[in-house]
């Protein structure tokens, strides 16, 4: 059920990607977003592509689970592929029904998109599988401070983040329990039309709210025991920096960034094909 | 007359995955009509786990549950009526009270059963008096109301479907043991003006020993014991190894029997730990004088 999500899932470890500085890991995943769509020719997607089975390779997280990933994205990514299949410009190879065509162009961006969606997922499966939730909301909240400028209240964001995220599984288990005790006094939720479903999600949404808030509430209490005010003047019990590992990581997809780029320069749009 | 019975039952959590583990463990047992069941074992035993496969709200992976001798499972569109037969009060039941008062939360099971009018009325009141819960409070939000009241709430939400068989995981937990004793007590009168059968899981041995005709002891998903109370919590040693213990009562006579003092070692309540003092006080007293 929803137990089994690995999106967004951490796996403990000790790889050189769970050692490195989170910030780093962040602003590098957006670096090889960018890329993967900059990347307009096979051979650049290629390096592209290498760049990113070597981060798998060194996540220490088993294929399994990636593929896991992959697969509940896997129907978005077909869908995709088959559209972009029928979109492309030029001299159609093939006509189906009289107005559906494919084109050299639309089998090329076709092949791009799901390239490029499946590793857009595999290499954020990568930051996530390698970065507990509470280092991912550290950094971003470190990341953006600069956003102060604009008052944005960046610690209360980061903060909300990481209540949220430890609170999901505790979350996840109470609806089953409750869902349990109302069925127990007959609650039908499996039968009967549209409005009568809904109606009956209603015994089990009440008392989830309920105990939300009253979890929120006691939650804040704990919070205010322990004298927390906010952002303003707390230290960090970890602190975060940047090491040797984390800048020979950086060098490493940057070289992998200019020979995509390099690649897209001198070798022409749909010069590949 | 049996009126429940379970052929090897088994529940798997997870079949089929990494996380694999059997709660349950070829459970074979008989629940006779009216029989007040005691149901103990650690955490992590499987009581919480049997008891539920019991209503029907988890199927067991193997094995048959038997209601009045028919399998529960033989016709699953209709596990809803097993159900309202087999009531199910779960640990802190307030927790899923929803209504906008007592009266309609109270209500929702029968009305799930499809009584109505003044059959509906005569139910929701006779249980919620049951449970002690005071007319005036009827009308009350049931989130307005104090922990005691929720719990009492709750459990007249099921009390009110009328059940042949009455499960309750914990019903004790958290009160305070003024409000455990009168639970207890109102449970126990329920179960003896309507001679229905109850089962009761519970940590508190003192309550078990106290109104359970039968005890269950579960460990490690099988059944470890089933037996009369007296002859349960005569195995003290067997239980402690398993994380249980007996009543604190029944431990002070056993070991004031070890130490050559003539009082009876099945003593299962304070109450008749008082009189078997009485009367060896009254013994020596004659003896001396």
């Amino acid at each position: 059920m929803v137990r089994d999500v690995t999106l967004g899932q951490f796996v403990p470890g000790k790889s050189v990607l769970h050692r490195m500085d989170p910030r780093a890991k962040i602003v590098l995943l957006l670096a090889f977003i960018v890329m993967l769509f900059v990347s307009n020719n096979f051979l650049s997607l290629g390096i592209m592509t290498a760049a990113v089975l070597i981060a798998i390779g060194c996540s220490g997280v088993s294929l399994r689970l990636y593929v896991k990933s992959l697969r509940m994205i896997l129907f978005v990514v077909l869908f995709t592929a088959v559209l972009n299949l029928f979109y492309g410009r030029g001299e159609p190879l093939v006509t189906l029904f009289g107005f559906m065509q494919i084109t050299a162009n639309g089998i090329k961006n076709s092949v791009f998109v799901a390239v490029r969606i499946t590793e857009l997922i595999l290499i954020s499966s990568v930051l996530t599988f390698t970065t507990s939730p509470t280092d991912l909301t550290d950094a971003l909240e470190r990341l953006m401070k600069p956003l102060k400028v604009f008052h944005i209240k960046v610690h209360e964001i980061a903060m909300m983040m990481t209540i949220a995220l430890c609170f999901v599984p505790t979350l996840l288990e109470k609806p089953d329990k409750i869902m349990s005790g109302e069925k127990a006094r007959g609650a039908d939720l499996e039968s009967g039309g549209l409005m009568q479903r809904v109606k009956a999600l209603i015994p089990i949404l009440i008392p989830l709210f309920v105990s939300s808030f009253r979890r929120a509430y006691d939650l804040a209490m704990a919070m205010e025991c322990r004298c927390y005010h906010g952002g303003e003047g707390r230290t960090r019990m970890k602190s975060l920096h940047l090491g040797t590992l984390d800048v020979s990581v950086i060098v490493f997809t940057a070289a992998f960034s200019l020979a995509a780029i390099a690649c897209n320069i001198w070798l022409p749009l749909g010069a590949a094909l | 007359m049996p009126i429940l019975e379970t052929q090897q039952l088994s529940y798997v959590y997870g079949e089929g995955t990494p996380f694999e583990k059997a709660a349950v463990k070829n459970v074979s047992l008989t629940i006779h009509k009216g029989e007040f069941i005691g149901v103990i074992g650690h955490t992590g035993s499987g009581k919480s786990t049997l008891v539920q496969q019991l209503n029907g709200l988890l199927r067991p992976s193997s094995g048959r549950v038997l209601l009045d001798g028919k399998d529960i499972w033989a016709e699953p569109k209709k596990i809803r009526d097993i159900r309202f037969r087999v009531g199910m009060v779960f640990q802190y039941p307030e927790h899923q009270l929803f209504e906008e008062t007592v009266y309609k939360d109270i209500s929702f099971g029968p009305r799930n059963m499809g009584i109505r009018e003044e059959e509906l009325d005569r139910r929701v009141r006779s249980a919620a008096a049951f449970v002690g819960l005071k007319d005036e409070l009827l009308e009350a939000s049931p989130f307005e109301i104090s922990g005691g009241e929720k719990r009492r709430a709750a459990i007249a939400g099921v009390i009110a479907m009328d059940p042949d068989i009455l499960i309750l995981d914990e019903p004790t937990a958290g009160l305070d043991p003024r409000g455990r004793d009168v639970l207890l007590a109102q449970i126990l009168n329920y179960h003896k003006q309507r001679g229905n059968t109850v089962l009761l899981v519970s940590h508190s041995m003192e309550d078990i020993a106290r109104i359970a005709d039968r005890v269950l002891v579960m460990n490690n998903g099988s059944v470890a014991m089933f037996d009369t109370t007296r002859a349960i919590f005569a195995r003290g040693e067997e239980l402690e190894e398993m994380g249980l213990r007996v009543p604190q009562i029944t431990k002070i006579m056993r070991d004031l029997q070890h130490a050559g003092w003539p009082v009876s070692s099945g003593v299962l309540t304070v109450e008749q730990g008082v009189r078997e003092m009485l009367k060896l006080l009254k013994e020596r007293g004659e003896s001396h004088g």
